[in-house]
């Protein structure tokens, strides 16, 4: 896929601004315990980033995001367009849970969509049986998603990549017909009448909208959070080689496995909210289609990049709004225009950043203090 | 007792005997090479001792622990690391990420920490930054560190394999071909990198076609044939021994051959 020959690409495929330096710090640390005859010479003063680079920068354009979904409805509020944006948000919390399990741990699943129907199907069935709302649902609906995500995810993670894609398939379309034949779901015309996050009818349009870009933020920015700790480190590594992650002692299938499980989760909740919108859920909003879309979303995006992963999401979701005018033909104009996209722009519209940022990059100023022996056990402690 | 000691592994791949009842240990703190012809079955050895190969019979104790058939990760967890004998670096990772890697088993990180972002969290990613600048300067890498690791040149690729199995803090770390592919200037700060790790006190097994190399560092060598040991001892007496010319040559060789092989074993 990446061809060692290109030079470093910057965020926008343009030829990385620099280089050089990998901190910007001036190299004021002391030597290593046995300092090395041939120190590397830092160049330092790394130049700083371009305006237009700092404002891409995630923080902020997360921040105008927000910013943004929060102030459309006063833009345009009528409950098709609200319908339309609910529907958007939740499809971008699905591709950035999905991002987890293809982006981060490169994991080829083809049958997300099951998850998100067991979160909207265990939500929707306790509440109207039980006669909860819909929130009270939410911690079984996190057993219940990740027990799901276990019991799928452990004996498939086994398998190859490409196995993987058609077993996965093979569970969403699974779920999706057990859903059809089974009388507590309903069967084919699904399940009604779910009631409202807090237990009385449907919840107004306008507030269930900003409590959706409420959660689905959150979602976001934990999904992000988690990209940049030590699992999701661990998931990139798995992704990257999986025998050289094996030999720095990370256990391959585990880490496997967390990615696919935390994806659940993000579907699950994702499917609570789903069920709350519409208060019906049918296996026909399960289709195998919707797999494809959200995996598309997350392709087209950016694998593994939150913005680009974000954007693609919004960009798939409204595409058939915004294609009304050749109805008939919107999905085959959809489909060359994906095409188009991936030829021209293989790693996404907006790839995962290449150079990591001076922040994260810099050493601490003061260094740490003992032995690295020390500094491990202190750790471990 | 030695750190590793490995007894009578056997492996075969269809009809091939890559390894054939070989024995050999490696002591605490000790730098032991392993060497003989393409083929002999070095890698091997190092792949069914690190658990990437499961031997068809044998045992490897480390630490006194019977380690045979465990996952890779397992045994890493005791405390052993490798690099590989082509480099398997985290190509489209940062070259500090790759690094970053060799944390994963000392880091704890809890979950709240992450999300939310505390302080916490920030002490233990910056520790691991440090800690991963800290083993790049010990393997002395020149060259972008906040860059992907595949834009770097072969050599420098090299050492980021190496900084990464010592950022694991490991008691006894494997190089498969460490010299291979490096120039003169390299090579030379390979020996004196070699002799830095082992004066931590980690142990050192290598493999090594550079027998300059080998006769130059090592306290004691291995020589493998076949997927046996055909000798084992110090430098000094390995090189002198008739069955390891043979092995490097074949057994009709004229004395000529013969004296440009002894020439080759010493590492003139
Ligand atoms: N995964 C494998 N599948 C099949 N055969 C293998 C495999 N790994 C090694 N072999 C065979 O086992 C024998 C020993 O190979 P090994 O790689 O251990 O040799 P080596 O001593 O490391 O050689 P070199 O110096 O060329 O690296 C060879 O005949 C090789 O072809
Ligand atoms: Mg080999």
């Amino acid at each position: 896929m990446s061809n060692p020959l290109r030079p470093p690409r910057g965020p926008h495929g343009a030829p990385a601004p620099d280089s050089r330096d990998h901190t910007g710090t001036p190299h004021g640390a002391p030597p290593p315990p046995r300092p090395d005859s041939a120190t590397p010479v830092e160049p330092s003063g790394a130049r700083r980033p371009t305006p237009a680079a700092r404002l891409l920068e995630s923080r902020h354009i997360g921040w105008a995001a927000l910013t943004a979904a929060l102030a459309l409805p006063l833009v345009i509020a009528t409950p098709y367009a609200l319908n339309v944006m609910t529907g958007a948000a939740l499809f971008v919390m699905l591709a950035v849970g999905l991002n987890i399990v293809v982006g981060y741990c490169g994991l080829l699943d083809l049958g997300y969509a099951a998850f998100f129907a067991v979160g909207a199907y265990t939500s929707g069935i306790l509440a109207i049986e039980l006669d909860i709302p819909l929130l009270a649902t939410v911690p079984a609906v996190l057993v219940v998603t990740v027990v799901a995500g276990l019991v799928i995810g452990a004996p498939t993670l086994r398998l190859r990549s490409d196995y993987l894609a058609i077993v996965t398939l093979g569970f969403g379309e699974i779920i999706r017909i057990t859903a059809t034949n089974l009388e507590i779901t309903g069967g084919p015309s699904g399940i009604y009448g779910i009631p409202g996050l807090w237990g009385d009818g449907p919840t107004d349009p306008a507030l269930f909208y900003y409590i959706t870009v409420g959660v689905v933020a959150l979602a976001v920015l934990f999904a992000a959070r988690l990209g940049r700790s030590r699992l999701g480190r661990a998931w990139r590594f798995v992704r990257e080689d999986e025998d050289a992650a094996a030999a720095m002692g990370i256990r391959p299938h585990r880490v496997k496995l967390a990615a696919y499980v935390a994806g659940a989760v993000w579907g699950g909740l994702a499917g609570v909210l789903f069920g709350a919108q519409l208060s019906a859920v049918s296996p026909a909003s399960f289709t195998f289609l919707w797999s494809a879309l959200v995996l598309m979303a997350v392709v087209l995006g950016g694998m593994g990049s939150t913005p680009g992963v974000v954007a693609g999401a919004i960009a798939i979701s409204l595409a058939p709004e915004l294609l009304r005018q050749v109805q008939d033909y919107r999905f085959f104009v959809f489909g060359v225009l994906l095409i188009v996209v991936m030829v021209l722009r293989p790693q996404g519209l907006w790839p995962q950043r290449t150079r990591e940022s001076a922040r994260t990059a810099a050493r601490s100023s003061a260094r740490p203090t003992g032995t690295p022996a020390s500094v491990a056990r202190e750790e471990s402690a | 007792m030695s750190l590793l000691e490995v007894e009578d592994l056997r492996l075969t791949f269809g009809g091939v005997r890559a390894l054939d009842g070989l024995s050999f240990t490696v002591g605490h703190g000790e730098i032991v090479s392993l060497i003989g012809p393409n083929g002999a079955g070095k890698t091997s050895a190092f792949n069914c001792v690190t658990g990437f190969y499961r031997p068809d019979s044998g045992t490897v104790r480390f630490d006194a622990v019977d380690v045979t058939g465990r996952s890779p990760a397992a045994i890493a967890q005791l405390g052993v690391s490798r690099t590989f004998q082509n480099p398997r670096l985290f190509g489209e990772l940062s070259v500090l990420d790759n690094v970053r890697a060799g944390t994963h088993l000392w880091l704890r990180q809890r979950m709240v920490d992450v999300l939310l972002h505390t302080p916490r969290y920030h002490r233990t990613e910056q520790r691991v930054t440090d800690e991963a600048h800290m083993w790049l300067d010990f393997v002395g890498l020149r060259g972008d560190r906040a860059g992907l690791v595949r834009h770097l040149p072969y050599g420098e690729q090299r050492r980021v394999e190496i900084a990464r199995a010592l950022a694991r803090r490991p008691r006894l770390l494997f190089l498969d071909e460490p010299a291979a592919g490096l120039n003169h200037g390299e090579r030379t700060e390979l020996v004196d990198l070699i002799r830095r790790i082992s004066a931590q006190g980690t142990a050192l097994a290598l493999i090594e076609h550079d027998m300059g190399l080998v006769m130059e560092i090592s306290q004691r060598v291995v020589v493998l044939d076949f997927g046996r040991r055909i000798a084992d001892g110090p430098p000094a007496q390995v090189r002198s021994t008739p069955r390891v010319i043979e092995a490097y040559l074949g057994r009709d060789t004229d004395d000529s051959e013969l004296a440009a092989a002894r020439g080759v074993i010493r590492g003139d």
